[in-house]
């Protein structure tokens, strides 16, 4: 089976500050490290190569200092691992960035690719589901188990707000993976040895098959209009009503603060 | 001139911090305590590497280097000296020698499976007659036929009933004074190898200190490590390399005391503002983290020269020897700096001033290392 897991190299967001007076992040001085939904996506991938047999390939799209995520999997025990960057990658929102991905994925065979729910920089959880429509595959998002029959067919457990569904599907698929759910192994110090001796192969504009005007800044529709801290709340109140006497409780809440 | 870990060592960096404060910190209070061996933390850091680091990737170690281990002693004992020490016996006392003396049979039969961890290592010089005048052996190996047969007992030994595999020295011929001291390799369960007394312990209270008790034991002569009467030498050498795990101890003990110290000056508070607000404040930590900082590059340059296969004999025995100043000093101000709570055992400071007065003890005494540096001088 060939696995491909899609990451991202992010800032630790446990470890970032806020410009107050531009509300913009500082990332001066701030860690890098594999987006933690990515890195169970990574771990998935390996305790199924550990099971069944698998070649792993790792792929991430970044500025050159992304080499380093893609080192730590290798590190953590995946074959291969491709970088794609490129100038006219640059400036890529969400779609820009999930044609590129999907374009380099058209170069590899796989049977299940992994990418993360979502990155804790953007929050977005669009790269993983847009590359699944633009390879038009199956695709099953917030998943935190999956099972293999060893013949072709998953079976996935997708997080939904209230519980969780169980699906079955072919390969090939993608699937998103919550940080949860696989929590993931430490790079061993053999890996971490091997890791700088094996080839990343780097990709640009040139190695894959994407028209340029979808890529970039370009082909981004996003336009972030104003970034911020978000206020502290102030703690709720928690009523414990039947239907009737909620539904009172909420309008004269809301005639209260004249927003009825 | 290049003060800069290698790609490799940054990435491990990375590792071994993650692996110290997930895996080893949250047992350190609770090992100490209960004077318990983390014989949990043994199997994972076996299974991450953390037991063969400079072990070649050939004889099943991870192929990677004394700076790498130094690295993985002091975050380790940042988190828990104990854990620390574990590592650095079985690396320095037990791996090292076997590399470095072993015959090519010994190195198959033993390294694969030190460094997988499936074995732990420990190592018996000191005898209740022979601590800093290392040549008064007592133990005895007298030759009969193929073995030898050994008598005598080691106290203080590191890893004790948990090691598998023991470099131990012993005296085939008393007439020729250190000349007559040789190295064995001795196997746990080898008919007459007992365990004796347990220490009581002060600090590092975790790792498992007992005596090694030989009655008539026999082991073959392919046991013998290196050639008859060049143990001393061995032993000599052994130590000069565990210097540096020590030192790397010392250094993460000190370290982790000013972690926690920093964290406790933010937080409390006294006359209407934080202890980090008040400059006697500022001024120790500043003290403390420049002789953590002079102490890093000391054990750091010892590794190094190790790594170059140059001579490090004394720059071990220095990084020894600051270290483990800087250890006492900084575990010290720390419990000072948290007052009264510093004392109890509610905050970590007090356990590290305890493993701290061990790292001017064990592997050669502050003064011994003083007298390595001073002969290093003269000759």
């Amino acid at each position: 089976m060939n696995i491909v897991v899609c990451i991202k190299q992010v800032p630790d967001t446990t470890e970032i500050k806020i410009n107050p007076v531009t509300g913009t992040l500082i990332r001066d001085g701030v860690p890098s490290i594999i987006n933690p939904d990515d890195k169970a996506g990574l771990e998935l991938a390996l305790r199924m190569k550990d099971q069944f047999g698998a070649h792993i390939t790792v792929i991430t799209m970044g500025p050159p200092q992304a080499d380093n995520a893609l080192r730590e999997a290798l590190a953590m025990g995946v074959d291969d691992a491709i970088h794609l960057t490129d100038r006219k990658f640059a400036g890529a929102d969400t779609l820009a960035t999930s044609h590129a991905l999907a374009g380099a994925l058209r170069n590899l065979s796989c049977d299940l690719i992994i990418t993360g729910r979502q990155a804790i920089d953007g929050d977005t959880a669009q790269v993983g589901p847009q590359i699944a429509e633009h390879l038009d595959i199956a695709q099953v998002s917030y998943l935190r188990k999956l099972d293999y029959d060893g013949k072709g067919t998953f079976t996935i457990e997708r997080t939904v707000e209230d519980g969780y569904e169980i699906l079955e599907t072919e390969a090939p698929c993608l699937v998103t993976v919550l940080s949860d759910a696989y929590p993931s192994r430490y790079m061993t110090v053999k890996g971490i040895m091997e890791a700088y001796a094996k080839e990343v192969k780097v990709w640009g504009f040139n190695e894959i098959e994407v028209k340029e005007e979808v890529l970039g800044l370009k082909g981004s529709p996003t336009k972030v209009h104003k970034a911020f801290s978000r206020g502290v709340k102030a703690a709720g109140e928690l009523y414990e009503l039947d239907t009737d006497e909620a539904v009172g409780t909420i309008i004269s809440k809301l005639k209260e603060k004249f927003i009825i | 001139m290049n003060f800069h870990l290698t790609k490799e060592q940054t990435l491990f960096e990375q590792m071994i911090k993650g692996f110290a404060e997930k895996e080893v910190k949250p047992l350190a209070a609770e090992v100490d305590e209960l004077e318990r061996f983390p014989e949990e933390t043994v199997e994972k850091m076996a299974r991450v590497g953390l037991l063969g680091i400079p072990v070649p990737a050939e004889l099943g170690g991870a192929g990677g280097n004394n700076v790498m281990y130094a690295q993985a002693v002091e975050e380790l004992s940042v988190a828990c000296a104990t854990t620390g020490v574990i590592v650095s016996a079985h690396t320095s006392l037990c791996i090292a020698p076997i590399l470095e003396s072993g015959t090519p049979e010994q190195k198959k039969k033993y390294l694969p499976r030190l460094a997988s961890g499936e074995w732990l290592g420990a190592f018996g010089l000191t005898e209740p007659n022979a601590g800093t005048d290392a040549s008064a052996q007592q133990t005895t190996a007298v030759e009969d036929g193929d073995n030898y047969i050994i008598n005598g007992s080691k106290i203080f030994i590191t890893n004790a009933e948990y090691a598998h595999v023991y470099i131990i020295f012993a005296m085939t011929d008393k007439s020729q004074g250190v000349k007559g001291i040789t190295a064995f390799i001795i196997e746990k369960g080898t008919p007459g190898f007992t365990f004796g007394k347990k220490e009581k312990k002060m600090g590092i209270r975790g790792s498992a200190t007992s005596e090694l008790i030989f009655e008539n034991c026999i082991i073959p002569k392919e046991n013998m490590l290196g050639k008859v009467g060049k143990g001393f030498g061995i032993a000599m050498k052994t130590l000069d390399g565990g210097r540096i795990g020590i030192a790397a101890q010392a250094l993460g003990i000190a370290q982790g005391a000013l972690n926690e110290t920093v964290k406790y000056i933010k937080e409390r508070k006294q006359f209407g503002k934080p202890l980090s607000a008040f400059q006697n404040t500022q001024f120790q930590i500043a003290d403390m983290q420049t002789r953590i900082s002079a102490a890093r590059l000391l054990v750091r340059s010892a590794a190094f020269k190790k790594d170059q296969g140059e001579k490090y004999s004394a720059d071990a025995a220095m990084a020894k020897l600051y270290a483990a100043e800087v250890a006492m000093d900084v575990a010290s101000k720390a419990i000072q700096l948290h007052g009264g709570y510093g004392y109890t055992r509610e905050y970590p400071v007090e356990r590290m001033l305890r493993d701290a007065k061990i790292t001017e003890i064990y592997e050669g005494t502050s003064e011994v290392q003083k007298m390595v540096i001073a002969a290093n001088l003269l000759k």
